[in-house]
């Protein structure tokens, strides 16, 4: 089936609308541009979750970032028959949690100088916090694709989003001083962190990614069903720590 | 201003395993002990509950129960002529941070050292001689035997409710355990665990192609278990979210489980959390340290704790920073190879291994614990004879599903693309399908390894951190290529529908990915002072009311995980000071 709903040169999906899904961004009176149609949630994406109804709000992330990590979590996690896309399974919630969190801002971690520039044995050798990083690493992309393809990364086509995040994990794409691995290298294991994450920190919505691979989450405990599962699946409905909370 | 605080018979530095069992060793025989801790106090019931224990980003990801670098780090190098950039953040290794230590996020994996280990050197020049050792491996021999040490390996084995099965029983030989480990005295405390579909898988081929496989002893008690200090364990439940994670069940030996609850009902012990050491108060013509310096983060204020023993029981890069930055024992310098301490620092030959996916098998690896592995020690230390193979050294050899953590555990087939459409597929498809034979190689020591101060970065007290100059060796290459080709052999003999390419060792060590916490050396054992740290009972050369638990003392590193030894130490220590130095303190060997 055709989806008219998805990004490409014909029918280019309005970012902020994109992202924040449903009809919430309009009644923000955050969508400038997009039509109604083009606000529903992707077609393809099977039984979208309850929480698209919800109002997208975020605590950290600008609607710039917003729209650059919506286009990212969908391109890497596309829609399909295993599950919703990317931006419905929470994972944009997701990152602007964690974003915001100690974490983010640079907790457990060593932020003394001198820097210096080192092989990647040495592992991350910036000042930058994660927050920080994401940051600079978006405004890097964009720039950079506005350089060869005359927009910013979240109003790309398709396939022309696929081809830019090639280019960045393989280190192609040329973000100046900055380097474009080690961000795509971030942006790919925080979006596997929210797809895969327990959903209490935002993403994994339904427990969509849980589903997908049959893990079942909690309780675990199996002292019982260990040798009475030798070599046979065990399928159950899978627990999130906040259905035992 | 230091505050003086009222002196005491004996200080922990470090309320881990070394120091929880030290602690309750000397308040037994009567002393007064204070356990410092520069981590928070936690209980299992607190801090170790369902559900938020089950929690992979928290404590695999954002690694709740790790130290914090922003705290204190190390900083690194490859080679001497390198200048080192500090860990920013831990990734190769995961050092604890709290009362209990690692042992609050360890695997379990549960070891006695081989005979061999503990002779490392002598064994090699006696079985090969002397020119087989390369000019640049600096191993040296244990300061005590296998057989002097087993009485106090089984204390340990029946403080942690270890489970597994006997593969020597003084002296006989058992099918089904470990024939290559030393005699022991008694069988394990607990029996094995129940070994998942690929375990079993493994044990058959392995079996059929002539090697020696068994069950992984582990600190994972099988079944409930009242241990040496009348303190109950709790059965394992095979969860999944062992390693990095607390302990919902109590299965997972560890001070909070097996030793604490006795030590903190005893008013002879005083435990101080939140209190960081800084340094040790020392009388260097004396040769006697006279207590403690730290700072109680709460407060900022720092305290001296004058004490009449000193027992630095903190990680080995504690243990090594204290030393140093105390001025105790002459720092190594690899250029004119005198000195002692930051000698022979050592690590782990890991992340080797191969996965293998089975179309028609079903492995449910989120069900078990890394107790549940068949291991087998055919090509482990100098168990197979070394004779024209150029190397030194060998790997255990295990399959088995530990976890199933969905963040981190997602095996699809070589040639699958990192993200998209098509990786979900193959995520989806082989979850279920997958198992990886892995491989942990010992790691002998180099001259040109070791641990030094760093001229430039500091930790948050303003004490130099420690810098850590380290490479893997041709030696290491060799081991592990040599080994792989034993695991590829025992992959093909389970007839896989297919197989990723080899894990192998190559170029320079890579601080980023986890390899394992078995971080060894610095202030190593020995019989000569010229050459280690510690005398035979882990007494400093230097001050002997000083002594020194865990893994800094190992002079290399085994294949085998290093708790096992380390606790088994701390008993042996424990029991040289009460029955011999308390009754007349001075150095218990004469150098």
């Amino acid at each position: 089936m055709t989806d008219k709903n998805a990004p490409d040169d014909n029918n280019p999906i309005a970012r902020r609308n994109f992202l924040l899904g449903a009809s919430t961004a309009v009644a923000a009176g955050l969508a400038p541009t997009a039509s109604a149609q083009a606000q529903q949630p992707t077609a393809a994406a099977p039984a979208a979750p309850a929480a698209a109804s919800e109002p997208a709000t975020y605590l950290t992330l600008s609607q710039t970032e917003v729209a650059f990590f919506a286009a990212a979590v969908d391109t890497l996690i596309p829609a399909d028959e295993l599950t919703p896309s990317g931006t419905e399974c929470g994972i944009v919630t997701f990152i602007d949690r964690q974003l915001a969190s100690a974490w983010g801002g640079g907790a457990k971690m060593y932020r003394s100088g001198p820097f210096r520039k080192a092989k990647p044995e040495y592992g991350y050798q910036l000042p930058l916090t994660p927050r920080q990083f994401f940051a600079a690493g978006i405004v890097a992309t964009n720039a950079w694709t506005h350089k060869v393809y005359g927009k910013d990364f979240d109003r790309l086509a398709a396939n022309e989003r696929e081809d830019a995040l090639k280019a960045l994990e393989q280190g192609k794409a040329d973000l100046g001083d900055f380097d474009a691995k080690p961000f795509f290298e971030a942006l790919l294991q925080i979006t596997m962190e929210g797809f895969f994450a327990d959903p209490i920190y935002g993403g994994n919505r339904n427990k969509a990614a849980w589903r997908m691979i049959g893990f079942p989450g909690l309780p675990a405990v199996y002292s019982h069903l260990i040798e009475q599962y030798r070599n046979k699946r065990y399928v159950v409905e899978p627990q999130s720590i906040a259905d035992f909370s | 201003m230091t505050t003086r605080l009222k002196e005491v018979d004996a200080v922990m530095v470090g309320m881990g395993w070394t120091g929880s069992i030290m602690a309750r060793e000397l308040t037994k025989a009567g002393l007064t002990v204070v356990g410092l801790e520069r981590g928070e106090d936690l209980t299992p019931r607190e801090n170790f509950a369902l559900p938020a224990v089950r929690d992979e980003l928290r404590y695999s990801y954002r690694l709740d129960l790790i130290q914090d670098p922003a705290l204190e780090t190390v900083t690194f190098r490859h080679r001497p002529s390198e200048s080192a950039l500090p860990m920013r953040r831990f990734g190769s290794f995961l050092p604890g941070n709290s009362v209990g230590g690692a042992a609050n996020h360890w695997g379990g994996q549960h070891w006695r050292y081989l005979p061999s280990d503990h002779l490392t050197r002598s064994h090699i020049v006696e079985r090969y001689g002397a020119k087989s050792i390369p000019d640049d491996m600096t191993i040296q021999d244990w300061a005590m035997t296998y057989d002097e040490m087993e009485p106090y390996y089984d204390k340990f084995d029946k403080l942690c409710g270890v489970s597994g099965k006997a593969g020597n029983l003084r002296g006989q030989k058992i099918e089904g355990g470990n024939v290559f480990e030393g005699p022991r005295s008694s069988e394990y405390p607990t029996p094995p665990l129940i070994m998942g579909e690929s375990g079993l898988m493994f044990a058959k081929v392995a079996k059929e192609l002539g090697y020696h496989p068994f069950p992984q002893p582990a600190s994972n008690a099988s079944r409930a278990y009242t241990n040496s200090e009348g303190l109950t364990l709790g059965g394992c439940q095979y969860c999944g979210f062992c390693e990095r994670n607390g302990c919902e069940a109590n299965a997972k030996a560890g001070p909070h489980v097996c030793v604490l609850p006795v030590l903190r009902a005893d008013p002879k012990f005083t435990l101080r959390a939140r209190a960081w050491v800084s340094r040790l108060s020392y009388d260097k013509a004396a040769k006697k340290v006279t207590g403690v310096v730290f700072t109680d983060t709460r407060t900022g204020e720092e305290y001296e704790q004058p004490a009449g023993l000193v027992v630095l029981s903190a990680y080995v890069f504690g243990n090594i920073s204290l030393l140093l930055n105390s001025g105790i024992g002459e720092p190594y310098d690899p250029v004119t190879h005198k000195g002692v301490v930051g000698r022979n620092y050592c690590y782990q030959l890991s992340r080797l291994g191969v996965t293998l996916f089975f179309e028609d098998k079903v492995f449910n690896p989120f069900m078990g614990s890394p107790g549940t592995q068949v291991v087998m020690d055919d090509f482990d230390g100098d168990n197979f004879d070394h004779s024209g193979l150029g190397f030194l050294g060998g790997c255990k050899i295990q399959l088995g599903h530990a976890d199933g953590r969905p963040i981190s555990y997602r095996p699809v087939p070589p040639g699958t693309p990192r993200w998209g459409t098509a990786w979900k597929k193959a995520t989806a498809k082989w979850y279920q399908h997958a198992a990886r034979i892995t491989l942990s190689g010992s790691n002998y020591a180099n001259r040109y390894n070791y641990i030094d101060l760093d001229p430039t970065y500091k930790d948050q007290l303003g004490r130099p951190l420690l810098r850590m100059t380290y490479n893997f060796v041709e030696n290491d290459y060799r081991v592990a290529d040599y080994c792989m080709e034993i695991a590829l052999k025992i992959a093909r003999a389970m007839n896989p529908t297919m197989m990723g390419p080899p894990g192998l060792r190559r170029g320079d060590y890579n601080t980023v990915p986890y390899q394992s916490t078995h971080n060894t050396g610095g202030t190593i054992m020995g019989h000569d002072p010229k050459t280690s740290v510690v005398n035979r009972y882990l007494q400093a050369w230097d001050a002997d009311n000083l002594f020194i638990m865990g893994a800094s003392t190992f002079p290399q590193q085994p294949a085998y995980n290093p708790t096992g030894p380390v606790g088994a130490l701390a008993y042996w220590s424990a029991d040289a000071i009460v029955t011999k130095y308390l009754k007349s303190p001075g150095p218990l060997v004469h150098a």
